[in-house]
C-alpha cells in the first residue's frame, strides 16, 4: 500500500515587507465634534486622536488593499505570481460573498491564490500572521499575502458617542514567506464570546431589512472594553513576551492595535517596558483602523525610521468578539 | 482586618491623585466623580482597577456605573473588602 504524501514543513517564516494605504481624507475632530457636542480638547484628551483618515466616497476599501498590497509585494522582492494565499482581515469589506479575498488576489497579480477573508475585528491582522506562519511553516503554502483593511467610515452614526469618533479607514499589508531564521514567534491568541455583545454593530442586517433598526453602525461599551484592553491584555502581551523566549528589553517597538491612546499608554505602563522601546501611537493622525491599525502603525515606525529591520516588535490585536491575538515579530 | 470606611477613603483619595493629579484632600465623601471631581469615564475605571488591587475587592463593571460620589464608591470598598 503506498504512504500518503504531507507537504514537507519548513522551519521558520518572517514578516518580508509591508504596504500601507490611508483614506485620503484627514478629518479633524472640529468636524465631527457638533453631533455627539463635544470639542477638539475633549476628543483629544480622551482618545489621543489629532485627525482620523477617512476615505473618499469614490475610494473603497479594495482600492485601499490593492495600493497596501502593491507596495508590499514590490517591497517584498517575490513576483506576486509566486504569493499562494491571500487573507483579507476586515470587518467593513460590504459583501456578505464572495470575499474581498480573491478579487484582491486576482488584482494585484497573486492569480489563482488560495484567497479567503477573516473575520476577527481588531485581532484581525494578528490573526491573518499566525495563519500565514502556520500556512508557510506546514509547507502548504509558500509565500501569503496578509491584508487588514477597513473602511469603517460606511459603519459609522455621527451622533454616536461610544465609537464612530474615534474610527478612521485604511488597509496595511504584509507579504509572509520562508526563512532562514525564527521571524514570527507562536502566536498567543483567543476569544471571550461571553462578551460577545461589548464591541459590535447596533444591529444585523436582517434587522436593517426589516426597518427594525437605522443602517447597522458600530458601537460599543467603553469603559468595560478599555478594562479587559488593558489589564485582560497586558496579560496575554506578556504571555506572548514569554513564549517568544525574548525579554522586554530585546524589543525594539510595542505596537498594540490602535484603539485609544489612553488604552496604549495604560498598556504600555502595565506592561512595564523599558524607555528603549518604541511605542507605536499612530492613533493620533490615523484614527483607529481596526484590522489595519497594526500594519499601518508599524508601516510608520519604520518609515519614520523610528525602528530598524531586524529588530523585534511586540504587536497585539483586540477587539470585537471578543477576539485577540499576539506575537512577536522581527521588523521586515 | 478590615479597613474603616475612613482609611479606605484615605486610600482612595491616594489613588484619584495618581491617576488625575487632583489633591486628596480634595476627594471628599460627598463629591461627585464626573461633576465634581471632573474624572472621565477612563480614569474612573484605573481608579477602579487599582482599587481592586490594594482594597483586595472586585468591583464588577456594572457596579461601577451605581459609583458616582466618593461616598458610594467607599461604602461599596468597606462593605466587599477582602
Amino acid at each position: 500500500m503506498k504512504k500518503l504524501i504531507q507537504s514537507k514543513p519548513v522551519a521558520y517564516s518572517r514578516i518580508y515587507s509591508l504596504g500601507a494605504a490611508r483614506g485620503e481624507l484627514s478629518v479633524s475632530n472640529d468636524e465631527i465634534a457638533g453631533p455627539i457636542d463635544s470639542s477638539d480638547e475633549w476628543i483629544r484628551q480622551r482618545t489621543g486622536i489629532v485627525t482620523r483618515s477617512r476615505a473618499g466616497a469614490n475610494t473603497s476599501l479594495m482600492d485601499m488593499s490593492v495600493t497596501a498590497s502593491t507596495e508590499a509585494i514590490e517591497q517584498s522582492g517575490i513576483n506576486p505570481s509566486e504569493i499562494d494565499a491571500v487573507i483579507l482581515a476586515t470587518i467593513s469589506f460590504p459583501y456578505q460573498t464572495p470575499s474581498g479575498a480573491t478579487l484582491l488576489a486576482e488584482k494585484v497579480g497573486a492569480t489563482g491564490a488560495a484567497a479567503y477573508d477573516i473575520s476577527a475585528a481588531c485581532a484581525g491582522y494578528c490573526y491573518g500572521i499566525a495563519q500565514a506562519d502556520s500556512l508557510i511553516r506546514s509547507g502548504t503554502s509558500r509565500y501569503v499575502l496578509v491584508v487588514g483593511a477597513e473602511k469603517l467610515s460606511d459603519f459609522i452614526d455621527p451622533t454616536d458617542r461610544s465609537i464612530s469618533f474615534l474610527l478612521g479607514d485604511g488597509a496595511g499589508a504584509a507579504v509572509v514567506g520562508p526563512s532562514d531564521h525564527p521571524g514570527i514567534s507562536k502566536t498567543v491568541w483567543g476569544s471571550d464570546g461571553g462578551n460577545w455583545d461589548k464591541v459590535g454593530m447596533t444591529g444585523s442586517l436582517v434587522d436593517y431589512r426589516d426597518g427594525k433598526i437605522a443602517w447597522p453602525t458600530l458601537v460599543q461599551e467603553g469603559t468595560s472594553v478599555f478594562r479587559w484592553a488593558v489589564w485582560e491584555m497586558v496579560k496575554v502581551a506578556k504571555e506572548a513576551l514569554e513564549v517568544s523566549g525574548l525579554e522586554p528589553s530585546d524589543l525594539s517597538a510595542l505596537v498594540t492595535h490602535q484603539a485609544n491612546i489612553r488604552i496604549i499608554d495604560e498598556f504600555a505602563k502595565q506592561l512595564g517596558l523599558p524607555q528603549s522601546v518604541v511605542v507605536a501611537r499612530d492613533i493620533v493622525e490615523t484614527g483607529n483602523t481596526s484590522a489595519a491599525s497594526i500594519p499601518l502603525a508599524m508601516h510608520r515606525l519604520l518609515d519614520q525610521g523610528q525602528v530598524k529591520s531586524g529588530g523585534y516588535a511586540l504587536q497585539i490585536g483586540f477587539g470585537a468578539g471578543l477576539a485577540y491575538a499576539a506575537q512577536v515579530v522581527e521588523l521586515p | 482586618m478590615a479597613l474603616s470606611e475612613q482609611d479606605v477613603l484615605a486610600g482612595l483619595a491616594e489613588l484619584v491623585n495618581d491617576e488625575t493629579g487632583i489633591a486628596a484632600d480634595a476627594v471628599q465623601l460627598e463629591k461627585s466623580f464626573t461633576d465634581d471631581l471632573d474624572i472621565d469615564s477612563i480614569s474612573m475605571m484605573t481608579i477602579v482597577v487599582n482599587a481592586e488591587d490594594k482594597f483586595g475587592v472586585k468591583i464588577p463593571d456594572e457596579e461601577v456605573k451605581n459609583l458616582i460620589t466618593v461616598a458610594d464608591a467607599v461604602k461599596y470598598i468597606t462593605a466587599n473588602q477582602g
